[in-house]
């Protein structure tokens, strides 16, 4: 079925791309300073950088992951927004952002550097730095695969081709550039997703053709069947989801990354600021029909009517690829080949691929033109990512490691140099990462498990750092180290079911628990990652000096004056409009109960 | 900020549109519509929704600008 997109939809491609860099040269006379380059001169509105906050994460992993996850587990995978994303986003907006925007910190390791002391964010820079160019690499094969596999796209062509783009406008406008882009790919990848939920609901009869064709109870609810691990498909009860994917790994996530942090810093004002995650909560709480929908719906059509009408016009079926493509699949979603084209199979049965269950349904329901614009959203996202990961990396950069470890003392014009240069090789690590994973899949694998163990604890950290003025840095830096020990050892000792030891786990040795699931796995291993870091830290920080509260003025929460919020009507307090959204979020959970 | 991102968003968008719109119209009846979207043109249609959302988006930066 692979399509082949005409005149019209490389025209579309092309356009978005002259005004991604267009918008990237206009922005270039914008930057001044390194202040303008790395923080927007911090004059970005609320809504501007709302979008933008959720639109930096947007990238593969959401449009294609979540399209995968709904495929394989249903309406569940809802958890990882209406109790992961959105109520996080609502907490460091309301009760966090006070002190990452009032204390004038410069980036999230430069906060943890005013709070604690220079080990800690030494620690979370170099890992954060680390781990950002080789995300951004992994996504970049992740694209280069997909466009080669979908369209037939040369896969080197594929991401030099993305990645010069997002380096030309990162480079000229500076992160305002990447946040005006990002707004610019918001919209493009929510008008070019209405379209394909649109039709492809209309092709199963809507959300109650969609429940009878999938037939399976537990896959059209999300909470039902959470009381157990063995009920559901996720193999995952609802203590795990709560604790380990919600309050863990979300909020561990959405409160304490910079790459969506440095957009709520580069916010105009500390309401502005406080605001930007609340305002990027609304759209996020009505993406999961967005991103998840889609992979549901691919599970459960097929691909038949097409093969039908070129019958019947007497078409030949160039454009479809052999039928036989599907044989084995579910739906539209193919089966996975290995290199030598035979469909992997394990424990008896077909492997689907279903990181292909969206990019399948923009082919099957996109008429050429339309497909342009499906397309395009699919790179819109992808380059609102790696723009995301370069801004991100280019600021710890020069301020967290270059500015405070290299060079103290240069001109403020040589660390906007400096951030130009960063863009620079950055992305040059991050293609390199990506063409390592083309050849050696095993190695990232590797890489995001230690990452996975880094980011586990950070939100002990965290929440003890601005709530808690006791807590001390070495606490806070034995307590990190701490944490990533405990991740790495509950991961060597566990295993998911049916896995062998090695990357999946288990690689300490003796086996203590075997879990229904990788997903449960993972959660508890983030438990374990909290607990142990949570408490290591407070016991540290009890044992040694406490810092004078004078110092702590404007970083914790009992030293901090309540933002003022005399002015503001009501739709512009951050916490009314959370308020709203719990509200409406609460809805959800219960509608799709 | 001088720049206001609302116009190269409606400029692209209406660009889409006008696109989507006359392709949409030059293939009326094209099986490609049986084929992919349950024979609905919704070339025609989406592109005239981009269209609009793009001028809205346009007309919103006059209004600013007007201030």
């Amino acid at each position: 079925m692979r399509p082949e997109p005409h005149l019209i939809d490389y025209a579309i491609i092309l356009l978005y791309f002259a005004f991604v860099l267009g918008i990237g040269f206009v922005l270039k006379k914008y930057m001044k300073t390194s202040t303008d380059f790395f923080l927007s001169g911090r004059s970005i509105p609320a809504w501007i950088a709302g979008l933008a906050f959720l639109s930096a994460n947007l990238g593969a992993q959401e449009v294609i992951g979540m399209g995968a996850s709904g495929a394989k587990y249903g309406i569940s995978t809802s958890h990882f927004y209406w109790i992961g994303a959105v109520p996080a986003m609502l907490f460091v907006g309301v009760f966090m952002m006070p002190f990452y925007y009032g204390s004038r910190a410069r980036s999230v390791p430069e906060y943890l550097k005013l709070r604690f002391d220079e080990k800690t964010r030494g620690f979370n820079a170099i890992s954060f730095a680390v781990m950002t160019v080789f995300s951004s690499g992994v996504s970049m094969y992740a694209m280069g695969k997909l466009l080669q596999l979908l369209l037939g796209w040369n896969f080197t062509a594929a991401i030099l081709i993305s990645a010069l783009i997002v380096l030309a406008y990162t480079f000229l406008g500076g992160l305002t550039s990447a946040i005006y882009n990002e707004v610019l790919q918001f919209f493009l990848i929510v008008m070019g997703f209405i379209p394909l939920v649109y039709l492809g609901l209309r092709d199963v009869g809507g959300w109650d053709g969609l429940k009878v064709r999938i037939a399976n109870d537990a896959m059209v609810h999300s909470w039902k069947y959470m009381g157990h691990s063995n009920a559901n498909p996720m193999g995952v009860e609802w203590f795990g989801m709560l604790m380990g994917l919600a309050f863990v790994l979300s909020f561990g996530y959405w409160c304490t990354d910079f790459l969506v942090m440095q957009r709520a810093m580069a916010a105009d004002s500390m309401t502005a600021a406080r605001r930007t995650p609340v305002i990027a909560a609304f759209p996020k709480m009505v993406f999961p029909f967005l991103v998840i929908l889609p992979g549901m719906i691919a599970g459960v059509v097929t691909s038949s009517k097409m093969h039908d009408a070129s019958a019947k016009e007497g078409v030949a079926a160039s454009a479809a690829a052999p039928s036989s493509f599907f044989t084995g699949g579910k739906g539209i979603i193919p089966p996975k080949y290995d290199p030598a084209g035979k469909p992997v199979v394990a424990d008896g049965k077909v492997v689907l691929d279903y990181d292909l269950a969206t990019p399948m349904m923009l082919v099957r329901y996109f008429p050429s033109g339309l497909l342009g614009l499906g397309l395009c959203a699919l790179i819109a996202s992808f380059m609102s990512g790696m723009a995301g990961n370069t801004t991100a990396f280019n600021t710890v950069w020069t301020y967290d490691i270059y500015q405070s470890y290299i060079n103290k003392t240069a001109s403020d014009q040589h660390y906007l140099w400096m951030g130009r240069a960063s863009t620079i090789f950055g992305l040059a690590i991050s293609l390199m990462a990506a063409f390592v994973a083309k050849e050696f899949n095993n190695i990232l694998d590797v890489l995001q498990l230690v990452f996975a163990f880094v980011n586990a604890p950070l939100f002990a950290t965290f929440m003890l750092g601005m709530f808690w003025k006791r807590t001390t840095g070495h606490g806070a830096f034995w307590g990190l180290l701490g944490g990533t020990v405990a991740a790495a050892t509950h991961y060597g000792l566990t295993l998911p079911a049916g896995a062998v030891p090695g990357v999946k786990g288990g690689y300490l040795g003796p086996i203590l628990h075997v879990y229904p699931s990788e997903m449960a796995q993972n959660f508890w291993t983030a438990i374990f990652a909290w607990v142990g870091c949570f408490t290591l830290t407070v016991v540290i920080s009890l044992l040694t000096a406490a810092r004078p509260e004078q110092e702590l003025k404007g970083l914790v929460y009992s030293l901090t004056a309540k933002p003022e919020e005399g002015g503001l009507k009501w739709y512009q307090k951050p916490a009314t409009l959370a308020l709203i959204v719990l509200v409406l979020l609460a809805g959800l959970n219960l509608v799709f109960w | 900020m001088g720049f206001d991102i609302r116009m190269p968003i409606g400029m692209l968008f209406s660009l889409f549109g006008i696109l989507l719109l006359g392709y949409g119209a030059a293939t009326r009846g094209s099986v490609m519509y049986d084929e992919h979207s349950l024979g609905v043109n919704m070339n025609v249609w989406w592109g005239v929704v981009l269209l609009v959302f793009g001028l809205v988006m346009l007309a919103l930066t006059r209004l600013r600008r007007k201030k």
